[in-house]
């Protein structure tokens, strides 16, 4: 194989920064959409990102897929430089956009968007290889009997069914690396298990290295191993999944998870205590942690000057935040 | 469930659709009640007819309706004989009120928060004092947690939590009994759910509001809900109690339904309802849950009624014929 040190994927530092301007022209300042994010994939890892909206979640998504150019920073596919991989990089990637209602061309058929991608990159050539792989990837989705649907245009597919168009289309260059934005968030619970499941289905038969994006805490165990939690174009905790969700060291984290409710009927007697106010600007963030102005148990002088650096006070459980600075879990909590 | 007051209630409620082939029964037959000051939420499938069962009862329709019948009986009065004028005078926006889904995209850009909220008011309660309506909006925007110094803003410089609310606070500033929310939250992550949520809890118990909420997300329900409804395939599955459905659903639907909604605490293993629901153009003969259903038998052949139990819930299942 290739020099990769056994890594799927690196990023190193990455920045994307989009610039602001006024009347098209006058550059007021930046959208610092990810702001020096490092992280690596295996091959055959699953790793998930949360956090709320706007948090970057799609922009880093996007530039890992080489669709946004960096600001700053590398992104490295079995050990080479993107920028030197070129149109080959895109075939080794699989993309499920956010939003499966805009994401297929509303005049092409099922079969024809399958298609597309095999007749620009020249991977099967003719037309019976062509349906062949098709219809394989029809049937990996559960789209069967698969004539039923080639002629489909999207707007006679349900919800469920079009995102497995998209998983489809996502998958039929067998790629090396799948990354899913919120590939389940319009639809309803049923569907949703559906639809995970037969993406770890297709991680584990094809040996993918999958990054599944999403601000649903309660799906991600049953998809993923890791899970990293973005707060305003940063990381602030990556761990193991049960990990995260018994042991969440960082205060957001901690907030995330306790604002998710379990379908009980005594929820509607209580309130729900949430951090007060909004997630910060990117373009302003502010100084320190930005997570400090709504922080139950900010250190001043500290978190709000200081930029924390990333701890690790349990192995392969990594959090940037001042109360583990000495590199442990401080005893007497709360 | 109907022992105090009932506000509302919908008697063999009917909205089709002309499509090219055919006629599309989006809500086929509902019935329920619903007493003052409660919060049912209603879930079901995508496209199994929640929204066109809120927009029959607001009387928001689009321009191929085929068929519209039934009886809306709101605070006593019945309102489906109503004409159009008299609906919109006495009615929608002034009684009932709507927060459509995905308002939050459709807020005008171009337009200042405070007279977005402030539109219902001048169209449907005709104020005309420019000083009671900006009194009014303040209210509005105060009970829903929007600060007035973002009354001057425009929508598109509001994040989203905030957009929501401001969809929120339009629905309230006509002083309604009757809130419909269509996915109110659906579109935001879980922190900004929860806070709006709360917003949501807090509005009701201060106003003695009546909230009809519509969802997929069952979890989130639960924030709000002490009252429930199942649809499936244009029809009422189930009606009961919030505490009955979250705990102990009985429709074979609802509870693989609830089965396979995701928990964060506990370790189990997710079902998924297999097969899809059927098409609402020629719904088949018969109980339309039957051809997925694990527990079907020879009489789910025939359409069931709904039962009404003797613990007061309503379940359209054969299984319940003896419990009615
Ligand atoms: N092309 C762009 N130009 C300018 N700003 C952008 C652009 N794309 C995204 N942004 C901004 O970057 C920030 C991060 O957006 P992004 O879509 O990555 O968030 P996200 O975490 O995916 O959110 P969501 O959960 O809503 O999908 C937002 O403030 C967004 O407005
Ligand atoms: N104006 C219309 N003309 C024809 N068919 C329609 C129209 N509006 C809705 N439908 C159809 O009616 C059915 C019910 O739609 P509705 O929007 O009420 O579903 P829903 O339960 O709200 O779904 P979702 O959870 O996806 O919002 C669907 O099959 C839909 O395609
Ligand atoms: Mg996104
Ligand atoms: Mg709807």
């Amino acid at each position: 194989m290739q020099r990769t040190n056994g890594k799927l994927l690196e990023i190193k530092d990455l920045h994307k920064w989009f610039e602001l301007r006024k009347f098209g022209f006058i550059r007021i300042g930046f959208v610092r959409a990810v702001d020096g994010v490092t992280f690596d994939l295996g091959p055959k890892e699953a790793l998930a990102f949360v956090g709320e909206s706007g948090c970057g979640k799609s922009t880093l998504a996007r530039t890992v897929l080489g669709l946004h150019q960096p600001t700053k920073g590398e992104v490295i596919f079995q050990g080479r430089a993107l920028h030197k991989l070129g149109r080959w990089y895109r075939s080794q990637v699989g993309y499920v956009q956010q939003d499966p209602y805009g994401a297929l061309p509303p005049f092409m058929t099922v079969q024809r968007i399958l298609e597309e991608p095999l007749i620009i990159n020249r991977v099967a050539r003719t037309r019976a290889e062509r349906l062949a792989r098709v219809t394989e990837v029809l049937e990996e989705v559960r789209l069967t009997p698969v004539r039923d649907f080639l002629g489909k245009f999207p707007h006679m597919l349900s919800g469920g069914q079009q995102q497995r168009v998209v998983i489809a289309r996502a998958t039929v260059l067998r790629p090396k690396l799948i990354v899913a934005d919120e590939p389940v968030s319009m639809l309803d619970a049923s569907v949703r298990v559906e639809i995970l499941k037969l993406l770890r289905e297709l991680q584990e038969a094809h040996e993918l290295g999958v990054i599944y994006i999403t601000h649903d805490l309660s799906t991600i165990r049953y998809f993923s191993e890791r899970i990293f939690v973005m707060y305003a174009a940063k990381f602030v905790e990556k761990a193991g999944v049960r990990e995260l969700i018994h042991n969440p060291l960082h205060p957001y984290t901690q907030a995330l998870l306790e604002a998710i409710p379990d379908p009980d009927p005594k929820n509607a007697e209580t309130y729900k205590d949430v951090p007060p106010g909004e997630p910060p600007s990117l373009i302003n963030p502010p100084e320190g942690c930005r997570f400090h102005p709504r922080c139950s148990r900010m250190i001043e002088g500290l978190c709000d000057v200081q930029v924390p650096p990333e701890f690790e006070p349990q192995p392969g459980h990594y959090v940037a935040c001042w109360l583990y600075r000495d590199g442990e879990v401080p005893a007497a909590d709360n | 469930m109907a022992n105090q007051d009932v506000l509302l209630k919908v008697e063999d409620l009917r909205l089709y659709f002309r499509t090219t082939k055919g006629v599309l029964r989006a809500v086929d037959g509902v019935s329920f009640e619903l007493g003052a000051d409660r919060a049912m939420v209603i879930v079901g499938e995508s496209g199994c007819g929640k929204t066109s069962l809120a927009r029959a009862i607001l009387r928001l329709l689009p321009r191929n309706v085929h068929t519209y019948t039934g009886k809306v009986y709101l605070d006593g009065q019945e309102v489906m004989s109503l004409s159009d004028e008299q609906f919109r005078r006495q009615v929608r926006w002034v009684k009932m009120s709507f927060v459509p889904q995905a308002a939050m995209n459709a807020l005008n850009p171009v337009i200042r928060v405070a007279d977005q909220v402030a539109e219902p008011l001048l169209i449907h309660n005709r104020i005309k004092s420019k000083a009671e309506a900006k009194r009014r909006v303040e209210e509005a925007l105060k009970l829903v947690g929007v600060p007035l110094d973002f009354m001057t803003r425009y929508a598109f410089e509001l994040s989203g939590g905030m957009r929501q609310r401001v969809i929120i606070a339009m629905a309230l500033v006509t002083s309604p009994v009757l809130v419909i929310l269509d996915e109110p939250t659906s579109a935001l992550d879980v922190l900004t759910q929860a806070n709006i949520m709360n917003s949501l809890k807090r509005i009701r118990k201060e106003l003695a509001l009546t909230y009809i909420l519509i969802t997929h997300d069952i979890s989130t329900s639960s924030e709000l809900a002490n009252e429930s409804m199942v649809m499936y395939a244009g029809q009422l599955a189930e009606r009961s109690h919030a505490g009955g459905f979250y705990k102990d659903p009985y429709h074979p639907y609802s509870r693989m339904l609830m089965a396979s909604v995701p928990s964060l605490r506990e370790d189990k293993e997710l079902a998924f309802i297999p097969g899809k629901p059927p098409s609402l153009l020629n719904p088949p003969e018969g109980c339309r849950f039957a051809p997925r259903c694990p527990e079907r038998f020879e009489m789910c052949d025939q359409d069931p009624p709904p039962f009404t139990l003797e613990d007061g819930r309503v379940v359209r299942c054969w299984l319940y014929r003896g419990r009615a």
